[in-house]
C-alpha cells in the first residue's frame, strides 16, 4: 500500500484505521465497558486526565479505551478534545487545607497535627505477583465496597513552619487580567525582589504562547499538565547527581476539592464540582537568604489532577530546581524543563519522522554529493556498488 | 466526500480561538518575518504533522473557499489526505488537487510549481520556526537576537561551514532575510522554491504549532536567502535530468531508486499531470496573455 507516491493514500488510511478496531478486538474478549476502565485502570484514567489537562473520568477511560492502553495517545486524544470546548470561566482558588483527605503523609515529622494517614498506596506492598487475581470472585469485591470511604479534612504541615519563618509566605501581585506583556512587568518585579509571589490571575498557557522566563503560574500549569515519565527523568538528573537536591517531603496528601467559580450573575462563588487531586510540598534541605532578610528554606509545590504521586514529588521538585540562582544542570533551566514535558509535543513530533520526508532529503542529498565532488572524492553509485 | 463529524463547530475550534489566530495572522502580516507568539491548540492531528498551518487554514477558511493540500508537493500523500479528511468532515468545502483553482493551498515543505495569484493564500506547516536556533538553543536569547538584529553569529556558522566543507550544509529549510530585517526560517522548503517568496503576488502564512509561532511573507516583500558575495546561494541542482511522466526540466524533481536503476519524477504532482496532458503548460502566469 502506497504510503505517498501514487493515488490510494485515501484508501490505505481507510483499511489502516480498520485494522486498528480489528486487532483491539480479534481476542474474541468481550470489549470492555468504559465503567470498568474508570474505576479499575483508575490510575491510568487519573494519568491520562492529568496529561490531557481535562478532568472527565469518563472521557480519560473512552480515550484509554480506544487507545488500547497507550496513555499518551489516550492524553493526546483528551487534549484534542479539550480543544473544542470555549473557556466560559476561572475557577476561585481552591484552598488544599480543605481537602477531604483520601492519603496523606509527611516524611518530615514523626507525627503530624491530623496524623500521618496511609491511605490507597502500594508503597509497603510486597511487589509480588498475586496470581489470585487471575479469577477474581465477586465476593470479595462486595466485602471491600462495604467497609466505606476513609475521608478527612486535616490541617497543613507546611502552616505550622510558615508560623515559625522557616518558610517564606506567599506573596501577592496586583497585576490583574494578565498578557504576556504584564507578565514580563510582574516577573521582572518579582526577579527584583528574589521572593517567591503568587498571582491573582493564572498565566493562562492554554491561550499564550509560553514567553522564558515563564512567570511561576505558567510553570505551574506546565508541569500540571506535564508528562510523568519525562519529568521524572529530569528531576531524577536533579536528585542524583546533576544538580544538589535532596528534599525533604513536607507533605504529600491525596484527596477530593471543591471545584468553585463566581457565578455569572450573582458574583457569588458556587460549587460546580469535585475534583480528586493530588498535591506535594518539598522542602529544600539548604537554607537560602534573600538580601538582608532572614535565612529560610525554599518550597517546591505541586498540585496535579487525580492520585498520581510520582509526578507530584517530581513537579514540586522541579518547582525547586528552577529556583536556582545559577543555571548548571539541565533541571535548573526552565526553558530546558518546561519546552520538554509535554507529551503531546514531544510525542507528536517524534512521531513526524514517520511522514515522507523525501523532498528534503533531495536538498541534503545535493549538498552531501556537492560537498563530496568539492572535497575530491568521486563515489559514484556504480562504482560504490561494484564493490 | 469524506461525511461530516457531528457534535463539532465548524472547521473544529471555537470561534474564540479562530478569531485569536486571525489577529496573530494580523500582526503576522503587518511585521513581514516577525515569529508572532499565538496560543496553539491541540488538534485532533499530532503536533509536528501540521497543527500549526491547519490552525490558520481552519482559523481563515470559510464555506466557499476551495481547499488544497499537499505534503512533499503531492495531493495524495497520506498525511495530505489525512489532513483534508479532516477539514472536509468538519467544514464540508470543496477540496481540489489543481493548484490555480484553490483559494487556499496548506503545504508541507513545497511551494507548487504555479505561480500562485493574489487571491490565493499559502499556509505552510512549519516544524521549526525559529532560523536561530542552529546556533543558539534558548529562546530567550534568539528572542534577543532578533530583537537587536543581532545575526554575527547564523553568519559566522555559514562562513564556517564553507571553510570546512567548501559548501553551506543546509538543504532545506535555508534561511532566509525578509524585508532588510528579520532573519526568517522558510520552513523545510527545497532551496529550489526560495527564491519563490521573493516579491511574490501571494500572501505567504507560516504555523507552526508545537512551537506557538505564526509569521507571514506578504504580498511584495523582499525576501533573500543569506549568502555571501563571493559565495552565492544555489537551488539544487537537476542538470540533465528530466521528469519521466511529464519530460519536464524545469521542476522539482523527486529521485525515486528502482530495482537496477534512478528515476525522476515530478514533486509537484498536480502540475505534473498538467503537463503530462500539455507540454505546453507555463509555469508562469503569462502577463501579456491577461
Amino acid at each position: 500500500m502506497g504510503y505517498v507516491a501514487a493515488k490510494g493514500g485515501r484508501e490505505a488510511i481507510l483499511n489502516a484505521e480498520e485494522l486498528v478496531d480489528y486487532f483491539r478486538l480479534k481476542g474474541e474478549s468481550l470489549p470492555l465497558s468504559v465503567k470498568a476502565i474508570k474505576e479499575q485502570f483508575r490510575l491510568a484514567c487519573d494519568k491520562v486526565m492529568s496529561e490531557g489537562a481535562l478532568y472527565a473520568p469518563e472521557l480519560a477511560a473512552l480515550a484509554l479505551k480506544q487507545a488500547e492502553g497507550d496513555t499518551i495517545e489516550a492524553s493526546f486524544l483528551l487534549r484534542a478534545y479539550r480543544s473544542t470546548l470555549p473557556r466560559i470561566s476561572y475557577s476561585e482558588p481552591v484552598d488544599t487545607e480543605e481537602m477531604s483527605v483520601v492519603r496523606r503523609i509527611s516524611s518530615a515529622f514523626k507525627d503530624i497535627p491530623g496524623g500521618q494517614i496511609l491511605g490507597p498506596t502500594r508503597d509497603y506492598i510486597q511487589r509480588l505477583l498475586r496470581f489470585d487475581l487471575l479469577e477474581e470472585k465477586e465476593k470479595k469485591m462486595t466485602t471491600y465496597i462495604e467497609e466505606g470511604k476513609l475521608e478527612q479534612k486535616v490541617p497543613k504541615v507546611i502552616n505550622l513552619l510558615r508560623e515559625e519563618g522557616l518558610l517564606p509566605q506567599p506573596a501577592v501581585s496586583h497585576i490583574r487580567n494578565k498578557t504576556p506583556e504584564t507578565f514580563a512587568l510582574d516577573t521582572e518585579c518579582q526577579r527584583l525582589s528574589n521572593g517567591v509571589k503568587s498571582e491573582e490571575e493564572p498565566y493562562d498557557i492554554t491561550r499564550y504562547a509560553l514567553v522564558f522566563p515563564l512567570p511561576r503560574s505558567g510553570v505551574l500549569q506546565a508541569m500540571a499538565r506535564g508528562e510523568e515519565g519525562g519529568m521524572m527523568a529530569i528531576a531524577y538528573s536533579s536528585m542524583r547527581g546533576y544538580g544538589d537536591t535532596h528534599p525533604t517531603l513536607a507533605e504529600l496528601r491525596v484527596g477530593h476539592v471543591f471545584l468553585k467559580i463566581k457565578h455569572p450573575i450573582t458574583g457569588k462563588t458556587v460549587k460546580v464540582g469535585e475534583v480528586l487531586v493530588t498535591e506535594a510540598e518539598v522542602i529544600a534541605g539548604k537554607p537560602t537568604q534573600a538580601g538582608e532578610e532572614v535565612p529560610q528554606f525554599t518550597l517546591g509545590y505541586s498540585l496535579v489532577f487525580g492520585h498520581n504521586e510520582r509526578k507530584a514529588i517530581c513537579m514540586a521538585m522541579l518547582d525547586i530546581t528552577m529556583k536556582a540562582q545559577e543555571t548548571k544542570h539541565p533541571a535548573e533551566d526552565q526553558e530546558f524543563v518546561i519546552c520538554h514535558i509535554d507529551s503531546i509535543e514531544s510525542g507528536g513530533f517524534t512521531a513526524h519522522w514517520k511522514l515522507p520526508h523525501y523532498v528534503t532529503f533531495q536538498s541534503d542529498l545535493d549538498r552531501l554529493r556537492k560537498i563530496q565532488k568539492e572535497k575530491g572524492f568521486k563515489l559514484e553509485a556504480d562504482t560504490l556498488r561494484k564493490k | 466526500m469524506t461525511e461530516m463529524v457531528k457534535g463539532y463547530n465548524f472547521a473544529f475550534i471555537d470561534e474564540y480561538a479562530k478569531r485569536e489566530i486571525r489577529r496573530k495572522v494580523l500582526k503576522a502580516v503587518s511585521i513581514p518575518g516577525y515569529q508572532v507568539p499565538f496560543g496553539s491548540r491541540e488538534l485532533p492531528i499530532a503536533r509536528g504533522w501540521g497543527t500549526g498551518g491547519l490552525q490558520i487554514t481552519l482559523s481563515l477558511i470559510g464555506q466557499k473557499d476551495i481547499l488544497k493540500i499537499i505534503d512533499q508537493g503531492s495531493d495524495d500523500s497520506v498525511n495530505a489526505v489525512n489532513i483534508k479528511r479532516f477539514i472536509e468532515a468538519t467544514t464540508g468545502v470543496f477540496i481540489t488537487s489543481d493548484t490555480l483553482k484553490a483559494t487556499i493551498i496548506q503545504t508541507r515543505h513545497r511551494i507548487p510549481e504555479e505561480e500562485l495569484g493574489d487571491d490565493q493564500i499559502l499556509v505552510l506547516q512549519v516544524p521549526y520556526p525559529e532560523p536561530l536556533r542552529i546556533v543558539e538553543p534558548e529562546e530567550k536569547e534568539t528572542r534577543r537576537m532578533h530583537a537587536e538584529m543581532d545575526y554575527a553569529k547564523i553568519w559566522v556558522f555559514l562562513y564556517e561551514n564553507i571553510v570546512k566543507w567548501k559548501e553551506i550544509t543546509i538543504g532545506a529549510r535555508y534561511p532566509v532575510m525578509v524585508a532588510g530585517r528579520y532573519i526568517m526560517d522558510p520552513s523545510p522548503i527545497p532551496r529550489y522554491d526560495v527564491p519563490r517568496l521573493n516579491n511574490a503576488r501571494t500572501l505567504y502564512l507560516f504555523g507552526a504549532g508545537r512551537e506557538k509561532r505564526i509569521y507571514a511573507v506578504p504580498p511584495f516583500t523582499e525576501v533573500k536567502p543569506l549568502e555571501f558575495e563571493d559565495h552565492r546561494f544555489r537551488i539544487e541542482n537537476f542538470k540533465g535530468k528530466a521528469c519521466e511522466l511529464c519530460a519536464s526540466t524545469d521542476t522539482f524533481l523527486d529521485e525515486i531508486i528502482l530495482d537496477d536503476k534512478r528515476m525522476y519524477t515530478c514533486s509537484d504532482t498536480s502540475f505534473c499531470k498538467k503537463r503530462g496532458n500539455n507540454p505546453r503548460v507555463l509555469k508562469y502566469i503569462d502577463r501579456n496573455q491577461q
